[in-house]
């Protein structure tokens, strides 16, 4: 079994494929929409987290890059500026998976990316724009 | 054995004065007593970092050939309006101000990307403002209209004044409807889903010197990366609230107005900010030494956040509808925590001041203290609550 986070980026062509439907059906693998930006004739961003087996996960790909569609790991989505982040932990209130976290010794507010979900709230909440998304 | 803050700047221009921060000076006197602690350290330095949007500054431009008069007329500084009712080059920017294209809250929350604050900013960074003005022509200031650069270099005065600055103490707030609503003091989830909160708490100026003993009108202070004075009491600045045995008020009480060279301060020191849905503010960071001349100053710096009490008020109907109705109260140990509970509802929280660049003021302050370059001062006038 693995899990696997990935970025879809699909031509407006392609915005009418059931991808994650097909995933499930053909694949057998299990899908958990992050973030999904799907607008008819404009391009579409899927972020996907994907759990099953090593080759079924392997064939899904397949599939996918054959239908045409941009496939990239998910990475340093969300993004900290270290010389605009103040620490003063209003991010901290609003991030659901603890990703950002106060250090209780040095009152320093962590970034665990590997615990985001790219889920945004911490951009909104920084008042200095120190927190933004990059794919 | 009380000290005149003669006596300590004595020792500081000989660098043999005691000085610690507000958060070392708990654990003196901790292990020494209030008496020994009294005798042994002759000042704790203090720091907060938080949004403070009563903030501006006013300028003096160099002047247009025709001149022109400003007073009376229009000016903006990177299409942000600044204030021009006084004389011919002077005009003022307060850090809530927004460009007039700014679309504000018409699609909720805005994100309120430039405004005054971020203006300071720019300006403290040494950057290019662009100054805009139209006026009506006088014989003596015939000038209609005046396009111009103006930058830290080219301008005769930049002054950084605050009305309204280092409160001591500041509402928990939470948010009591089913929406998430979007307030000064951040984003707040619906059914009390979090908590913000905005001091530095044991670190914090006012709260080290609850009675304003030894802080007072003019005196000197860390502003903004470099020296400021306290102008006056800050607006809206009041003592007579409930207050613990050690005199630390429960709920918002006094303010501080504070001045300072702008053209001196740092850039990493006042951040212009965005505060979603509500709007553009300034982070300021002042930093407050406290002469400890007598053991009731020792017993007061020595305060803990869990002796500091806050009051938890709901943003989401109380508060707009100007209820002060206060849910429950806080200490900021269990703030710092990072989880409360309100009506048996755990909470998460988060705060607003930044406390490692308040450790990081305060011990600023106290270098240049140790360093000889920063010596204490009388008030020159006490602040009302002194007389307590």
């Amino acid at each position: 079994m693995i899990t696997k986070r990935i970025v879809v980026k699909f031509p407006p062509t392609l915005v009418d494929q059931p991808i994650a439907c097909q995933l499930v059906k053909n694949y057998n693998l299990e899908f958990n929409i992050l973030k999904a930006s799907i607008t008819p004739k404009e391009e579409g961003v899927l972020v996907l987290e994907l759990k099953g087996d090593n080759n079924d996960y392997k064939s899904g790909m397949n599939y996918l890059k054959k239908l045409g569609l941009n496939i990239k790991p998910l990475q340093k989505d969300v993004v900290r500026d270290e010389e605009r982040c103040t620490h003063c932990g209003l991010c901290v209130g609003v991030c659901p998976t603890d990703a950002l976290k106060v250090n209780p010794a040095t009152r320093e507010i962590e970034f665990d990316d590997s615990k985001c979900l790219a889920c945004e709230l911490c951009i909104t909440a920084c008042p200095t724009w120190a927190m933004d998304l990059q794919f | 054995m009380a000290k005149t803050i003669a006596e300590i700047n004595k020792k500081i221009k000989k660098k043999e004065a005691v000085v610690v921060t507000a958060e070392e000076m708990i654990s003196i006197v901790k292990g020494n007593g209030t008496k020994a602690a009294a005798e042994e350290v002759d000042v704790v330095t203090t720091g907060t970092f938080g949004p403070m949007c009563s903030s501006g500054a006013y300028f003096n431009i160099a002047q247009s050939k025709p001149k022109i008069k400003l007073g009376g007329g229009i000016c903006y500084l990177n299409n942000v309006p600044a204030y021009t009712g006084f004389a011919a080059a002077d005009i003022l920017l307060g850090c809530s101000q927004l460009t007039e294209d700014d679309p504000k809250n018409k699609i909720h929350p805005g994100e309120f990307r430039y405004g005054g604050g971020h203006v300071i900013e720019d300006f403290v960074s040494g950057k290019d403002i662009e100054l805009r003005a139209y006026s009506y022509g006088t014989d003596c200031y015939p000038g209609r209209k005046y396009e111009t650069i103006i930058n830290i270099k080219n301008v005769n005065d930049a002054v950084l004044f605050n009305p309204r600055n280092a409160y001591q103490n500041y509402n928990v707030a939470v948010n009591r409807t089913n929406k998430n609503i979007y307030t000064y003091m951040g984003m707040l989830k619906p059914n009390m889903n979090n908590a913000t909160y905005c001091s530095a708490g044991q670190l914090s100026p006012l709260l080290n010197d609850p009675l304003y003993q030894t802080i007072g009108i003019g005196t000197r202070i860390f502003l903004g990366g470099d020296r400021g004075y306290i102008a006056w009491p800050g607006t809206q600045h009041n003592p007579d609230v409930p207050r613990t045995k050690n005199k630390v008020p429960r709920v918002p009480a006094g303010a501080l107005a504070v001045i300072g060279d702008l053209k001196k301060m740092k850039p990493s020191w006042l951040v212009g900010l965005s505060m979603s849905g509500y709007g553009a503010t300034l982070m300021v960071s002042i930093g407050i030494p406290i002469p400890i001349i007598n053991e009731q100053m020792a017993r007061y710096t020595a305060v803990t956040d869990e002796d500091i009490y806050a009051p938890i008020i709901d943003y989401g109907s109380d508060y707009p509808q100007g209820k002060y109705k206060v849910l429950g109260s806080v200490t900021y140990a269990e703030l710092k925590s990072g989880e409360i509970t309100v009506n048996k509802k755990r909470i998460k929280t988060a705060s607003l001041s930044s406390y490692p660049k308040a450790v990081e003021i305060a011990e600023s302050l106290k270098e240049w203290i140790n360093k000889g370059e920063f010596l204490l001062t009388n008030p020159v006038a006490p602040i009302p609550g002194s007389e307590k």
